[in-house]
This record gives structure tokens, C-alpha cells and sequence, in this order.
């Protein structure tokens, strides 16, 4: 394979691997990794088209044998609902929560992060205090505590991820930020007068991104799980909405006698959150 | 009997060749030096021997003997059994060589066939109190003693062979020379042969018995070190030893000559000699086709690979005529006095401060070169920080332009300031953005300090660097340190500031590139009258460029005045023992260490600083500050003598 390394780790190749940074092109396992989640995006991104049943639609003809079969290639769940499609209409769901609930975890994260490490001092220490005490709560009960009081809604479970992911997020960039801004180009940006936000977003950020892209992903995985366990705690998101987390924990009275009903949505999980991790491995080796 | 012999060994890293068809004979008690630009192989061959070759290296074809033992031929198992036996390696950054979290004693004992050995040893590579030693951890020791260790260590086998990687590159100019010494000495009293891989030929001059220069994977030249340093028959290496400043036929002033372009990329060699498209002496048709070139004998025992061994000139004296700068009378663009720095935190309960810079002063007049000079720990470049905003004088004033800079951090300094001075950083590594392309760089270098910035000028700006417009679309990464060093040059000349503080500008540079580009700062200084402070270690260096001279020692100025007073006597103790340390490229220079005592120790409180390290030390410098001493024309020298006792007594 001819390839010529230019510039900021890009690679030229032949065919579907042109556009992508070389980091992710030579790795196998993150290309593994981002093959899955492109999967399902595609799935999510087309539910409506290729779902066989609405997802909310109970098939009252389905009621005496909820198994696999012709109609319901997936089975159905124990109120007669499409499995297939709710599975479907789920990835949608997670891929809406996920990407909203880990953009907006790092850029708090990130900026308090930046922040921190650059401007040093009493900005330092009240992202650093607030991040420990924040870290100190057990992350469920601190779910627990924003859902039950505020109600489960997408935005509340955006703002409870927000919140237990930011401070983690913080600390990372802050490390990084220090290890950063003692290069030499930084210095030069300072004596050349420039100003602190220039510095931090200009000449620090675009140096800081390789830890926290491999962070990002290992935490979109947990995301993942987290919206599974708030769903398993009935706390995800309200009912009909295809979650699923919520569906594992419909499922479940009926493990013993139609074992689909929870294992295949919990295979759903396990297979992005594994996806995410092979991602964040691969990355993470060729960091190296 | 040799010790080690190669032949025609090649290696190649992924497929590409980097070392071809290498020979090198080495008998006992017998140094030989391997010297070169960074990229020509010289480290691989080390490697090689080692068994050291990174995973996608692979020895082709060839053949490495060590005391009779083909390395290519036998099994793993015993390869390192014949390694222990009969190798040692040293490598230049001793911090990295030892592990932290052990004492010294641990490590040591780690290396030792013979307990027994540790302590006599510890006596040979002159290490004060070796049983106190033993038990502390190498980040109390300073870089000096770390090597010794570590050279201890390399000892400690009864090795054969030490192979040493830049032993000294990373050390002071004063402790390498002790070093260098040392390491010579035990070499002969023990019979070890050594192979030195360094691209210092002033090093390799006093070291070496036989001296090898490598260019893109070959030798190209190889004989005595007497006979090639004084009678260089290959155009190269009389490039490379044309580079060096401070040669005495040269006067200061005159531009260093360069080598032009860069060494050639690895699978991307030009046909015939590698060196033909950098050689002044290349002829087409001759150097630049096939077949490969071979060694041609030019002197007893003398090799040279070269198509025009005929024609070559012989080794021209340069009697160019320095330009002449105008020296009327100046003004004056910085006045330092009295400027004090101290680090560390206050407080009833904290350590004492350490003090970087106290009561320095000087004057730098306008479109002039001052050189500050002295170790690392001096305090040059926490100097350097307070004059362009990076850290903030505790006393003391600078004055520039009508303003006192020396408490201004930079955040607070108007862009009409900031313009008037600009610094060049010493690592080409890490001065420009890597996420950035040059053209960027240059363009927000431009719109600062208020010129217009668009594609055009940021070309004419690479232009006036001898850059080429195609480099705007690069990113540093793909540059080499020269050429970054030039983006960095360009970037503070943006906008032809009255002062340019250079911090090492060419310290981690190859010799050949290092000449263009110091070349290339005293150009742009003259085209934009702008006045240097030059920070240096590299004594030849300073005398080939500067006008002035400021000698520092632990944040104090011992020594100061024209560079012509300042190099000659009388000295400054400390002033002359870095002239002792110096390396000319010339065997029969008789480097006379000064008997300086061991162990320097933490200086006196009160009292001279340099007392602990003084070689001309009187009983009252511990109690006393040194008085000022005046020897005329602005030269004034920090030193309890008398100045017609600091007066060397004529070598011979």
C-alpha cells in the first residue's frame, strides 16, 4: 500500500480509508471499533426506512406466540411490540442521548479544564474543589438524586451526564493543558503579547487532543451502560420511548421463557459500548 | 589482536538502507571515533554492535566480530552472554541510564561480577565520598557525577569494548572535559577499546586515535584523526571542520562558511557520491553516476571515498576580511543594572529562595552582539525570561527604550514593546506550534506586530529566511531543525524588533547547519540594526560573533567587557577554566585541566560563588564578596586577586 504521511497525521490511501487520520487508517482494532458504531449510526440514521413495524404498534396477532417468526423476525416483546424495530428505533435513541450527553460533558469539562491549567491560581482551585466533590459522590446516587427530583426526561439524563462526566473530563484537560503549556511555542506566544483565550484555544487545544479523543470514546461506552442502568432503574427515558435499557428491564420477567426479549437488547449494549472500546484501544496504541 | 571488526555491514529499517557497507577495525586499547551529521547511520552502527536495533531494523548483510565471535551468526542466549563479557555501553543522558527509584549502590551492584569491585572503581571515575554515595538516588547527584556512575557502571563488566553514544553532549563544557579526560585515562590504564559516536570533531581531536567521518550510511573518509583533521582529503570533511568557528586563521567577524542542503533522505540517495549534490568540488559526469564509490588510499593508513582526490585544493586559509560593522558610537538599547531573581515560595516555614540572577548589569549598545556566557544554572535564560515579560524581576531595573522592562510581564506590556523585542528559543522542536502550519505561524507573527500579513508577505518573509514559498503549507513536523530554527528567526524578525534575545539558537543543531544559521542571524541583524543578546554555551562560538561579553555564574556576572579583553588575560577564574575546556578541531591542542577541587558543594553563603570550584582560590574569597576590578576599556572582572595574578602562565 503506498501511503505518504503529510501534515497533523493524515494519510494518504487508496479507497474508504482516504479521509481518515492515520492514527485510526493503520490500526485494525480502532477500525474494528468505528465499523460497528458507523453500523448502527447508519441504522439510527435510517430507522424510519428500514424498521418492518412501528415501534410503538402492539400486534394483537402476535400475543399467542411472542418468539421469532416471519411477521416479527426478532420476536416480540411481552406487550406485542416489534422487537427488531424497537431495537432499531432504540439505536436512534441512544445516539441521540449519547453524542448530546458526552458533547456537552466535554466542553464543560474541557473549557473548566483549560481554564484551570492555564490561568493557574484561585481559577485552579475552585475547578479542582469542585471537581473532587463532585467525583466524591457515587455517580448512581448522584443520578438518582438530579432524576427523581427533576423527572426522567432526555434533558434531565443529558444534564445528570453532564455533571458526573465533566469534573473527570476537567482534570484530564488540566493535566494536559500543564504538560503543554511549558513548550517552548507557548512561551513565545506569551511574550509575543498574545491573550490568555488565544493561547488556550489557539496554540494549547489543538495539542492537547490525543488522551481525550481515546477518554471520549471509553466514555461514550459508559454512557452507553449508564442510560441502560437508568433505564434498568426505571429512571431512563419515559415509556413508550424505544430505550434500550428500558426494554432489558421489560424483558427480564420473561428471561426464562422468552430469553430474547432481554438478551437482545443488552447485546445491543454490550456491542457498542465494545465498539467504543475498541475505538479508544486502537487509538490509544498508535498514541504510542 | 582486534576487538571488534566489521565488515561490509549493512543495515536497513524497513526495507531501506541507512548503513552501507560499513568497515571498522578496532584493536585493543585502540578509540576510535565515528563522527557525522545527525541522520548519517552513526548511532545504527552503534546499535548494530549492540544488538540494540529497533524492531524494524535488521542487520542485511555483513559481518560483526567481537573478540573472534561472529554477532550475526550465533543465537540470542548467547549473544547476550557475549554482550556482558565483553560490552559496555555509555549513552549521552545519564539521567535516563539510571534508574530512579534505586540507590546508586543497588545499581551499581546490579552491574558488578565482583562486589568487591564497586568501591575501587568508585575511586577511578574520582567520585568524592563514594560510601556516601552509594546510598543516594540519582537525582541528588548533579549531571557530571551521574555520568561518572554511569561510566562506573560500563566499567564494572571488565568490558572489552565501551561503546559510547554522545557521551558528553549533554553536559557542561567544564564537566565534559573532566569526563572526556577521565574516560581516556581509565581506557588506557584498562586496555579498553572504544568507540566513540559523536558529531563534535573538537572532541573526537582529542580522543580518538583513529577517526571515521560518516555521510548517508558510508565512511567517507578514515585515518589517523592526526592525519585527517590536519590533511582532510574528502570535500566533506573539509566542510564540516570549515564550519566550526573559532578557528584561529579566521578572524571574528568573517561569515562561517555552511554546507548547503541537507543530508539526503533515507532510500532517496543520488547516484555515484551521496555527497555529490551538496559538494562545492562535484563535477557531473563524474561524481553523479553509477558505480557506487569505493575507499581510495591517500596516505599511510588514510582513506577517502572520492572521485577528485586529485584536484582537491588544499586546505584554503581564509583571509577574508571581516565586514566592518559600524562601531561609532552607539546608542544604547538595554541598560541592566543591579537585577536580582529569586524562585521559590515565601513564608515563615519555606527553604531558602534559590537565587537565578543577583545584581547583574550591563549595557548592550544598539545593533551589537552581547554574548552571555556560562553553565547551566548560570541564570542566562531566567535573564533571558525577565527581558521579553516571562518572569518578573524581584529588584533591580532594565531599561529599555526610556521604560524599566524588568518588572513588566509581558501581559502588560503595550504592542509597540512587545514589537522592540523578540526572542528565539533554543529547541527547534518545540518553538513552533506543531498543530500549525508555517504559513499560520508567520501570517499571526506578521498581523502582531502590525504588518500587513496576507500569502504574499508571509512568502516574502520565508524568502528573507532562504526559505522556499512551498514551506507555508507545512507543518514543523515536517521541517528539519535547521529550517525550523529559520521559521523561528523569521517569526521574531516579523517586525525588525530593536533586540533579539537568542537563547542557544544553535545548540541543537548539526555543525554544518548551525554555521548557516548563525550566519543567517547576524545577516538579519544587520539588515534590521538589530541589537542580539546571545545565549551561549559555546565559547567559539561567541568569540566568532559577539562584541561584548558577559561571563555568569550562578546568576552573578563575574567577568564582563569586549569579547577581544574578555578572551584574553587577565581572566576570571571561571573565565578561563571554560577556555580550558574548549575543543579545537586540532590533536596537538594541550588541554591543561585546572586543577579544580572535587565535588563542588553548595557555594558559601557570603563570599564569592565560584569559591568552591576555584582553582586560584585565596583564604578570605569564602568570607568576603568579591571586590570589582577594573582592566580597562569597560573589561572588569569579580575576583579577590589581584589582576596580574590572573594572568596565566605561558603554555607551551
Amino acid at each position: 500500500m503506498q501511503s505518504s504521511i503529510r501534515g497533523f497525521g493524515w494519510i494518504e490511501m487508496g479507497g474508504l480509508h482516504a479521509y481518515l487520520p492515520a492514527r485510526l487508517a493503520r490500526s485494525g482494532i480502532a477500525l474494528t471499533g468505528m465499523y460497528i458504531l458507523m453500523f448502527w449510526g447508519v441504522v439510527a440514521l435510517f430507522a424510519p426506512l428500514i424498521a418492518p413495524w412501528d415501534p410503538h404498534e402492539i400486534d394483537f396477532a402476535a400475543m399467542g406466540d411472542r418468539g421469532f417468526s416471519a411477521n416479527h423476525l426478532l420476536g416480540t416483546d411481552a406487550t406485542g411490540r416489534d422487537m427488531l424495530s424497537r431495537i432499531i428505533w432504540g439505536a436512534r435513541t441512544t445516539f441521540v442521548v449519547v453524542p448530546l450527553a458526552i458533547g456537552s460533558a466535554f466542553i464543560l469539562g474541557g473549557v473548566a479544564g483549560l481554564a484551570a491549567g492555564w490561568y493557574g491560581g484561585w481559577i485552579d482551585i475552585l475547578v479542582s474543589r469542585v471537581g473532587d466533590v463532585m467525583l466524591s459522590f457515587p455517580a448512581l446516587i448522584l443520578y438518582i438524586i438530579l432524576i427523581t427530583s427533576f423527572g426522567p426526561s432526555l434533558t434531565n439524563i443529558v444534564i445528570a451526564v453532564t455533571l458526573a462526566y465533566a469534573p473527570g473530563v476537567a482534570r484530564l484537560m488540566r493535566g494536559q493543558v500543564l504538560a503543554v503549556k511549558e513548550r517552548d511555542f507557548v512561551s513565545a506566544a506569551r511574550a509575543g503579547g498574545e491573550s490568555g483565550p488565544y493561547i488556550m484555544f489557539v496554540e494549547i487545544l489543538p495539542n492537547v487532543g490525543g488522551p481525550l479523543i481515546v477518554d471520549l470514546c471509553l466514555r461514550a461506552g459508559y454512557t452507553v451502560i449508564l442510560i441502560g442502568t437508568l433505564g434498568f432503574l426505571g429512571l431512563g427515558l419515559p415509556p413508550p420511548t424505544p430505550d434500550w435499557g428500558g426494554m432489558v428491564v421489560e424483558g427480564v420477567n420473561f428471561l426464562s421463557i422468552y430469553p430474547h426479549m432481554a438478551l437482545l437488547p443488552a447485546a445491543a449494549v454490550t456491542s457498542v459500548v465494545i465498539a467504543c472500546n475498541l475505538l479508544a484501544d486502537g487509538l490509544r496504541e498508535r498514541a504510542k | 589482536m582486534s576487538i571488534l571488526q566489521i565488515e561490509s555491514l549493512c543495515v536497513a529499517y524497513d526495507g531501506a538502507e541507512v548503513v552501507r557497507g560499513f568497515d571498522l577495525t578496532l584493536k585493543e586499547g585502540e578509540s576510535y571515533g565515528l563522527v557525522g551529521e545527525s541522520g548519517c547511520g552513526k548511532s545504527t552502527v552503534a546499535f548494530a554492535v549492540e544488538g540494540h536495533l529497533a524492531a524494524t531494523g535488521k542487520v542485511t548483510s555483513g559481518s560483526i566480530t567481537v573478540n573472534g565471535t561472529a554477532l550475526t551468526k550465533i543465537a540470542e542466549p548467547q549473544l547476550r552472554r557475549l554482550r556482558a563479557a565483553h560490552m559496555s555501553m555509555v549513552f549521552q543522558d545519564p539521567v535516563a541510564a539510571l534508574n530512579p527509584t534505586m540507590r546508586i549502590g543497588d545499581q551499581l551492584a546490579e552491574a558488578a561480577r565482583e562486589p568487591a569491585d564497586i568501591l575501587p572503581i568508585m575511586d577511578r571515575v574520582r567520585l568524592p565520598d563514594p560510601e556516601a554515595l552509594l546510598k543516594r538516588y540519582p537525582h541528588q547527584l548533579s549531571g557530571g557525577q551521574l555520568q561518572r556512575v554511569v561510566i562506573a557502571m560500563a566499567l564494572l563488566s571488565r568490558p572489552s569494548l565501551l561503546i559510547l553514544d554522545e557521551p558528553t553532549t549533554g553536559l557542561d563544557v567544564t564537566v565534559e572535559a573532566e569526563v572526556v579526560a577521565l574516560i581516556s585515562e581509565i581506557a588506557a590504564a584498562e586496555d579498553v577499546a572504544l568507540l566513540y559516536i559523536s558529531h563534535n570533531l573538537g572532541l573526537m581531536a582529542r580522543v580518538a586515535d583513529r577517526i571515521g567521518i560518516m555521510y548517508a550510511g558510508q565512511l567517507v573518509e578514515e585515518g589517523p584523526v592526526r592525519s585527517v583533521l590536519r590533511s582532510p582529503k574528502h570535500p566533506y570533511t573539509l566542510a564540516l571542520l570549515a564550519c566550526l568557528p573559532g578557528r584561529k586563521d579566521r578572524a571574528p567577524g568573517t561569515p562561517l562558511p555552511s554546507i548547503p542542503g541537507q543530508v539526503p533522505l533515507i532510500g532517496a540517495l543520488p547516484r555515484g557520491c551521496a555527497f555529490a549534490p551538496r559538494c562545492a568540488m562535484s563535477k557531473p559526469g563524474l561524481c553523479d553516476v553509477d558505480p557506487p564509490l569505493r575507499m581510495v588510499q591517500t596516505g599511510t593508513d588514510h582513506f577517502a571515498r572520492c572521485r577528485r582526490l586529485e584536484d582537491q585544493p588544499p586546505m584554503s586559509k581564509e583571509q577574508q576580511t571581516p565586514p566592518t560593522r559600524d562601531l561609532r558610537a552607539h546608542d544604547t538599547v538595554l541598560e541592566i543594572d543591579g537585577l536580582r531573581k529569586t524562585f521559590g515560595r515565601r513564608g515563615l516555614f519555606a527553604p531558602p529562595p534559590v537565587v537565578a540572577s543577583d545584581d547583574v548589569g550591563f549595557t548592550l549598545p544598539a545593533a551589537q552582539t552581547l554574548a552571555l556566557v556560562g553553565e547551566s544554572g548560570s541564570g542566562k535564560s531566567t535573564l533571558a525570561r525577565m527581558l521579553i515579560g516571562l518572569d518578573v524581576a524581584d529588584k533591580g531595573t532594565a531599561m529599555f527604550d526610556g521604560k524599566n522592562i524588568a518588572a513588566l510581564p509581558a501581559k502588560d506590556r503595550p504592542d509597540s514593546l512587545i514589537r522592540q523585542i523578540q526572542m528565539v528559543f533554543q529547541n527547534p522542536d518545540g518553538t513552533l506550534n506543531p498543530a500549525h502550519r508555517i504559513g499560520f505561524i508567520l501570517a499571526r507573527a506578521l498581523k502582531r506586530a502590525g504588518q500587513p500579513h496576507g500569502e504574499q508577505d508571509v512568502i516574502r518573509l520565508l524568502d528573507s529566511v532562504r526559505l522556499p514559498a512551498t514551506l507555508a503549507d507545512r507543518h514543523p513536523a515536517d521541517l528539519s531543525g535547521g529550517q525550523r530554527q529559520r521559521v523561528a528567526i523569521a517569526r521574531a524578525f516579523a517586525g525588525s524588533p530593536a533586540l533579539i534575545v537568542a537563547d542557544e539558537p544553535v545548540s541543537a543543531l548539526d555543525v554544518s547547519v548551525q554555521a548557516a544559521v548563525i550566519g543567517l542571524l547576524s545577516d538579519m541583524t544587520a539588515a534590521h540594526d538589530t541589537a542580539i543578546l546571545l545565549i551561549s554555551h559555546d565559547l567559539m562560538l561567541v568569540r566568532h560573533v559577539a562584541q561584548h561579553v558577559v561571563v555568569l555564574y550562578q546568576g552573578r556576572v563575574m567577568e564582563q567587557g569586549p569579547a577581544d579583553a574578555v578572551f584574553k588575560a587577565p581572566f576570571h577564574p571561571y573565565t578561563e577554566a571554560l577556555l580550558a575546556s574548549v575543543h579545537p578541531p586540532d590533536p596537538d591542542h594541550v588541554v591543561s585541566p585546572l586543577d579544580a577541587p572535587d565535588d563542588p558543594g553548595p557555594s558559601p553563603q557570603d563570599g564569592c560563588p565560584f569559591y568552591n570550584r576555584c582553582h586560584r582560590r585565596l583564604p578570605q574569597c569564602s568570607a568576603m564578596p568579591p571586590p570589582k576590578r577594573d582592566a580597562g576599556t569597560g573589561h572588569a572582572i569579580l575576583c579577590h586577586r589581584e589582576l596580574q595574578d590572573l594572568v596565566p602562565p605561558e603554555r607551551t
